[in-house]
């Protein structure tokens, strides 16, 4: 460790190679995990029936997929920040239902308009949110618990006992969860495109980075003039527009539409976010990881149908899973913590 | 090391950088605070207070406890506002609003324990808000990690840039925080008591750090207490004595003597207790108590009807000592007795079933429950006896409340009310009750009177005085002098986890107590 470090070459010595090996380490580290389990979970599934792996189920996973990855971005955000959205299910239904009843009210109105108000509806609901929790200094625990009663509230006077039906439905839009390019589902690699673009955005812009700061510290964050309350309000407004955006989605992929549309979702997707190692008190994880971590839960769902297990299972196996990522999200932050003093120890810095 | 900083540093005006602090007929200073004033409520923190701070000193202010060294770093880390007096930088006043003009006026305070977040890299810590960018606003990692670097080299430290801050030493937390400064062309960087919890060797690198910073043209305000490290490392000193500036000159030609002197020199307040009293049997023997990393080998002992003070700077284990004899923290080797039978360690409950009470020094955090009402509070130790068929009866609690209310003078609206409505004193009055209540045999105080006004605050020393005189045993936590001479019997000095001197009553004085605590004390007990 006796080796100057020139400013100008910051990545040419030795100690540098090795630090940057470890932090890479610790990175990939914290979702690692999750594939691992991921991967063990495909594979016993398959040993046991083969048909798992076809390539219509495949198609089926990840469709069932892209909503949760979406709603776990939105939520990431909020969550990051040590915030947490509990509306989204709520958001999702209201969206689902008043975008695609447009259908039926508007004869030939563009698919592209009909995601649009969806967006919009989403967004609105987010600015709420942000609104109470930026501007009037309350928990977001206790707002968005409120704001998931108001509009699902909402949903059900403005449905009634009515529903959407396939019927109404044209098909550009019912088939958008069928069209794949190279086998794959386009609607999936639309959202991975979207989760990858929303990760980098949280990575690499120092509005992303203040949502991190914000929620490891939120103190600290004020004392370095990051301007809180407008990042959480962003983040908020972000994860009602998302949750919109994927209420859309969701009335395309079941075709029919109620009022109970997205019910009890905001739980697990708060699941497939810590799942995919998100803090729950802020500060770190990355939406790629809640994508994998929503991956996970739709490919549990898929495996326990597939392996013929009652779906009644699913919950308290979710459930489970939940416990299980917690516990190893512990067990890995010790370890990191242990890694990093035995190399200061070893460095001496 | 020291030299690197004597190149060209981007950021510093080259002006003060060239001018040296030793030389006479210096420039005018780049930081001055002029009769500055500051009172909280009927507490007056500062009443005078005057700081010169030239480029490339580095610049000491001691004083004792309380003495208002704190609230001037927080005036000028825009925490406080001062009621009057102003800070001027480079001639012209500035308003020093918040933290965020501070930063802009060049002022970096290192706190002794800084905010970081733990979460993210060393380098993202630096530069938060402020990441250097590249094409389409997007940050520039490497160029981060490659300025975060320089300014390690300009520190002449090593630290990872990469690395998470959690886990990180608090000597290297400070680095971070230093070297925020310098990317912020911090001129004027205040340490507020940066070594109190460092060890030797990162002392010797901080200070390394600091030659640095003067060499490269920046004025360090540095607190301690520890007056060896001042001579060590500044060249200039103001001492602080009851809010106000008492000295401020070169250090060279002065000696600890010297400083002691300035930062006592003060009337004692009579004596609350007669001279002559009985005392009993050792009530609480402590023998070679050890808590690894926090204190080591105190033993001492409290007589029934006697009050022993235990003095000392803030954080030399004072408190952790009174945590671990009442079982609040485990210790690793030592014993503890009542009255002759060892007290169980980690158990507050056995602690309390011999007979011990203990009033926390926060009273807030860890002496009241603040949503509560005042009865409740007073109650709250007692319930048992105020439990009927096991139901708490509200009436009996009532009744039990106003009767110690009334003995301590405790003032308030209804019993009902929350403790929080009440004054500091008489929220800590409602502590002492509560402890009170139970009839203790022998009862610890952790600076029973911080931050209550000078009524009240006489009034807990008659009562403590008067406890004492019942036969109660008492061990008196404070870290104010005039109290500790005012009601201890015996007064014990810790100094870094270590209890370093004894003094009986009649020997004892400020000049002593104070030379013992800051480590000018040749004898040993």
């Amino acid at each position: 460790m006796s080796t100057v470090v020139a400013p100008t070459e910051p990545s040419g010595t030795p100690t540098d190679v090795r630090s940057r090996r470890l932090t890479d380490r610790v990175f990939r580290l914290r979702e690692s995990g999750i594939i691992v389990v991921l991967a063990m979970f495909v594979l016993v599934t398959t040993a046991i029936q083969p048909r798992f792996l076809d390539s219509a189920n495949i198609q089926f996973v990840l469709v069932n997929t892209t909503v949760f990855a979406l709603l776990a971005l939105g939520e990431t955000l909020v969550v990051v920040s040590r915030n947490v959205d509990l509306s989204i299910g709520s958001v999702l239904g209201l969206s689902a239902y008043m975008s695609s009843s447009l259908f039926g009210s508007i004869h030939g109105i563009s698919v592209v308009v009909v995601f649009l108000t969806g967006l919009g509806i989403g967004l609105a609901c987010g600015f709420a949110n942000g609104l109470m929790v930026a501007l009037g200094r309350v928990p977001s625990l206790v707002v968005t618990l409120a704001t998931l009663y108001v509009i699902r509230g909402i949903d059900i006077l403005h449905v009634g006992g009515g529903e959407v039906v396939a019927s109404t439905l044209p098909s550009s839009f019912t088939n958008i969860p069928q069209d794949t390019f190279l086998g794959i589902p386009v609607v999936a690699i639309a959202v991975a495109v979207v989760v990858a673009a929303g990760a980098y955005y949280m990575r690499s812009f120092r509005s992303g980075r203040e949502l991190y700061a914000i929620g490891s510290n939120p103190e600290a964050a004020r004392l370095a003039g990051i301007p809180v309350g407008r990042r959480v309000f962003t983040a908020f407004a972000l994860s009602g527009a998302i949750a919109g955006l994927a209420g859309v989605l969701w009335a395309a992929q079941y075709q029919t539409i109620d009022s109970s549309a997205g019910t009890g979702y905001e739980l697990q997707v708060i699941a497939a976010v810590v799942v995919g190692g998100v803090a729950i008190f802020g500060g770190s994880g990355s939406a790629v990881g809640a994508a994998i971590g929503a991956l996970l839960l739709a490919t549990i769902n898929s495996a326990l149908n597939v392996l013929g297990i009652s779906s009644l299972w699913v919950e308290a196996i979710a459930g489970f899973l939940l416990l299980l990522a917690i516990s190893l999200d512990r067990v890995i932050s010790l370890r990191l913590a242990n890694a990093l003093r035995l190399m200061r120890s070893r460095g001496g810095a | 090391m020291a030299g690197s900083g004597t190149d060209e540093t981007p950021g510093l005006d080259p002006k003060s950088a060239a001018g040296d602090a030793s030389q006479a007929g210096r420039p005018s200073p780049v930081l001055s605070l002029e009769h500055a004033a500051k009172s909280f409520g009927a507490v007056q923190a500062v009443v005078d207070a005057s700081i010169d701070l030239y480029s490339g000193e580095a610049h000491a202010l001691v004083g004792e406890n309380g003495a208002g060294k704190s609230t001037v770093v927080k005036i000028l880390a825009g925490v406080h506002h001062p009621d009057s007096g102003h800070v001027s930088v480079d001639g012209s006043p500035v308003s020093l609003s918040g933290p965020a003009d501070a930063q802009s006026a060049g002022i970096a305070v290192i706190y002794q324990e800084p905010i970081l977040f733990p979460d993210l890299t060393v380098a993202e810590n630096i530069y938060m808000g402020r990441q250097p960018l590249r094409r389409f606003h997007r940050i520039d990692a490497a160029m981060m990690r490659a300025r975060t670097l320089a300014l390690f080299d300009r520190l002449g430290v090593r630290l990872d840039p990469g690395r998470i801050c959690r886990g990180l030493s608090i000597a290297d937390q400070q680095i971070v925080e230093i070297a925020k400064a310098l990317s912020l062309n911090a001129r004027i960087i205040v340490m507020d008591e940066p070594t109190a919890a460092l060890s030797a060797v990162e002392v010797a690198r901080l200070f390394d750090v600091v030659t640095a910073l003067r060499a490269g043209g920046a004025a360090v305000l540095f607190i301690s207490h520890r007056l060896e490290e001042v001579f060590e490392i500044c060249q200039r000193v103001t001492v602080m004595r009851d809010g106000r500036q008492v000295l401020a000159r070169e250090l060279s030609g002065l000696t600890a003597d010297d400083l002691v002197r300035a930062m006592v020199g003060r009337q004692i307040g009579q004596r609350v207790r007669a001279a002559a009293h009985a005392v009993g049997e050792p009530v609480l023997k402590v023998q070679r108590l050890t808590r690894e990393g926090v204190f080591v080998d105190v033993s001492f002992e409290v007589r029934a009807g006697e009050i022993v003070a235990l003095a000392g700077l803030v954080g030399s284990g004072r408190s952790e000592v009174a945590r671990a004899i009442f079982g609040v923290d485990r210790y690793q080797a030592g014993a503890v007795t009542i009255s002759g039978r060892p007290l169980r360690p980690a158990s507050p409950g056995t602690a309390m079933a011999m007979g011990i009470g203990f009033v926390p020094e926060d009273r807030r955090q860890q002496g009241l429950v603040m949503d509560m009402s005042v009865q409740q509070n007073v109650a709250l130790t007692s319930l048992s006896r105020l439990t009927r068929a096991g139901l708490v009866s509200s009436g009996a609690e009532g009744r039990f409340a106003s009767d110690w209310a009334t003995r301590l003078k405790i003032r308030y609206g209804r019993l009902t009310d929350p403790v929080s409505q009440l004054s500091g004193g008489n929220q800590q009055k409602v502590v002492l009750a509560r402890w009170l209540a139970r009839k203790p045999t022998l009862l610890i105080v952790d600076e029973p009177t911080r931050g209550i006004d000078i009524a009240t605050k006489s009034e807990v020393h008659t009562l403590l005085a008067e406890l004492a005189a019942s036969g109660v045993a008492v061990l008196m936590i404070s870290s104010e002098l005039p109290e500790v001479l005012r009601v201890g019997d015996r007064i014990l000095v810790m100094r870094e986890g270590r209890l370093i001197a004894e003094y009986a009553r009649a020997d004892a004085t400020e000049e002593k107590l104070v030379a013992a605590a800051t480590g000018q004390f040749a004898g040993a007990r």
